[in-house]
């Protein structure tokens, strides 16, 4: 199944990102958030963070998880490799979502090559879409 | 939709279903073409259907899709009724551009020129994640959002002079680093000083025509071949976090169901969470400041060590263009106090606005319009007519026409840096890719943009400028 693919945006980046699962389309998200500043494969996933956010409804809880990306990044120098052990689920009070993931990564070395800058995710033509073949997600980010 | 032509420059949807005021777009036939291509146009009547604007929704010459508004829009709002939006400001708040005179010669800079360049490059931290040179602590970092270039002219970051030439003397006076999230704050710690990367650039370039003597005078400008060094950078991380905050903040306080886009929430004006949403996009507006403000003291030092002397290097003006104010403005001969939002878009006051500094008070506002990599920049003048036609605004830059996914599959950072180079111009960046995706061919023609600005009146032509080095993010 394809992960994610960047589509045409005149000034920022859109993507679409898949999965069987919300939480395998969410980790998919994250994958195509870091192909915009460095290449995910290449980083060695020797350190781990835990990232819990929630969110009124899965826009919100899919802004604030990405954004947990740029943070680490900016805040610990932490390059993203990969999504482990994600769980999604529904609250009832307050209602909304809940999200826990542990991001497997490193601290950026003089090696690694950051090549974009990501500002912020946005709602901007922002869809996630649950049908029982699997779950489409489409988020624009400000570069 | 009905798209009108009123005259050659300006163009209107006049208001139709939620729409409270009619969409005013200043383009020439070949801008508004461009225009069309994307949702430029849709986001300026979003934006017409907000309470309390006033007028119309305005597209500058140079406006291309954002997220909420447009880039290039502009909007103002009544201070009772209205409403303030981080979509109407972005997440770089206070990006904006800075422009410095040297009292050299393109041609005596050039067998210096890439000894220049270098020691720019290896001063001013570029790019991302990398090469911080100021650690400060917490306590140091809400007196930068409380002073902002004041906080770094009395760091040892320049001189007074600065100030009085930066837009709002370097400060906004309403900044509480106290509505400002642990999170921002912890973003901008390790940012301050840096340029970032993306569109963000710095550049020693010459005057190649002047249009205004007089003014271009007034502005320290005296002759062709003239150097000057531009700077464009903004809030970095602690910008982005607070507009990413008081969205959050705002779809938590007053839903999203009303919204005709999610990236057009809004508070009140008159709201407390408006009020704090105001205060902390002050004080990134002031961190963004005292980012230039730091910069431009590290390139005067590497003029310093390389040419012996920073003499004359002085400020010509500093102007953002990402940014929501309280400004007084005449409507139906009434003065008004509105709360103007410029996204992508560039303040333009004409002669005898009090928030001129002294020195240029006579003559009006400098505005500061770059081009893209490898072209030409300007200097604008503001007018008084600008009030009338866009709350005194006029166009921020080139704006983007390719994505910059095309972008990269068109073009090659290699390539592009061989080419600025058989023209003299000398090329650093951090990453080829992000040299290919900001290819000047990725990007409206500037020429076309400041013609359209200086036809309709919104700021006049002073001056232009070639680049003779450009450092890249």
């Amino acid at each position: 199944m394809e992960k994610f693919r960047f589509l045409p945006h005149t000034a920022d980046a859109m993507f679409q990102a898949f999965g069987r699962t919300l939480e395998e389309a969410f980790a998919n998200a994250a994958l195509a958030v870091c192909q915009l500043m460095w290449k995910p494969e290449k980083v060695k996933p020797a350190r781990e963070k835990v990232v819990e956010v929630n969110g009124r409804d899965l826009k919100q809880l899919l802004v604030a998880f990405l954004e947990e990306i740029l943070f680490l990044f900016e805040t610990d120098d932490f390059i993203l490799a990969k999504v482990e052990d994600i769980q999604i689920e529904r609250q009832e009070s307050p209602p909304g979502y809940q999200l826990r993931a542990k991001f497997r990564g490193n601290r950026i070395k003089d090696e690694d090559e950051i090549f974009g800058d990501v500002k912020a995710i946005t709602y901007n033509e922002m869809e996630i879409k649950e049908t029982p073949e699997g779950v489409s997600l489409q988020v624009v980010v400000d570069i | 939709m009905d798209l009108k032509k009123i005259n050659e420059f300006l163009w209107e949807i006049p208001p139709w279903g939620k729409m409270k005021v009619p969409a005013r777009i200043y383009a020439s036939a070949s801008l508004l073409e461009s225009v069309q291509r994307d949702r430029t146009l849709e986001q300026a009547q979003n934006v017409a259907t907000l309470p309390g604007i006033i007028q119309a929704s305005y597209v500058m010459p140079d406006a291309h899709q954002g997220y909420g508004f447009p880039i290039g829009g502009v909007a103002a709002f009544d201070e009772k009724e209205g409403i303030i939006s981080p979509g109407g400001v972005g997440y770089d708040i206070n990006c904006g551009v800075r422009l410095l005179k040297t009292e050299y010669s393109g041609s005596d800079l050039k067998p210096r020129l890439a000894a220049l360049m270098s020691g720019i490059f290896q001063e001013v931290p570029a790019g991302v994640g990398k090469g911080r040179k100021t650690k400060l602590g917490m306590a140091v970092l809400d007196e930068v959002l409380n002073r902002g270039a004041e906080w770094a002219v009395d760091s040892g970051f320049g001189s007074g002079d600065d100030l009085q030439r930066t837009e709002e003397y370097g400060r906004m006076k309403e900044a509480n680093p106290g509505v400002v999230s642990r999170r921002a704050k912890e973003r901008g710690l390790s940012q301050l000083g840096t340029l970032g990367a993306g569109n963000h650039f710095l550049e020693l370039q010459q005057v190649e025509e002047i249009y205004n003597q007089p003014v271009a005078k007034r502005f320290g400008l005296h002759s062709v071949g003239q150097v000057t060094i531009m700077i464009h950078c903004g809030s970095r991380g602690l910008g982005h976090q607070v507009a990413s905050d008081y969205i959050r903040m705002m779809e938590d306080t007053f839903g999203t169901k009303h919204l005709v886009d999610r990236e057009l929430v809004y508070a009140p004006l008159q709201s407390s969470l408006g009020k704090r949403y105001y205060q902390a996009m002050c004080a990134a507006v002031n961190f963004a400041f005292a980012n230039r403000q730091m910069i431009t003291h590290w390139v005067r030092e590497v003029f310093k060590r390389i040419l012996g002397s920073s003499q004359g290097i002085e400020m010509i003006y500093d102007v953002c263009h990402n940014v929501a104010k309280f400004e007084n403005h005449l409507l139906e001969q009434q003065k008004r106090r509105v709360c103007v939002h410029r996204k992508g878009a560039t303040r333009s006051f004409g002669p005898g606005r009090p928030e001129i500094p002294d020195c240029y008070r006579d003559v009006g506002q400098p505005v500061i319009i770059p081009g893209s990599m490898g072209t030409a920049s300007y200097l604008l003048v503001g007018t008084n007519e600008a009030e009338k036609l866009s709350f005194s605004s006029t166009a921020h830059g080139a704006g983007r026409v390719m994505s910059r996914h095309e972008a990269l599959r068109r073009f090659r950072g290699e390539e592009i840096k061989r080419n600025l180079e058989k023209r003299g111009i000398i090329l650093k960046s951090t990453s080829w890719k992000s040299v290919a995706e900001e290819a000047s061919a990725a990007y409206k023609d500037v020429d076309e943009v400041v013609r359209t600005s200086d036809a309709v009146g919104l700021g006049k032509l002073v001056a232009k400028f070639s680049p003779l080095g450009v450092m890249k993010g």
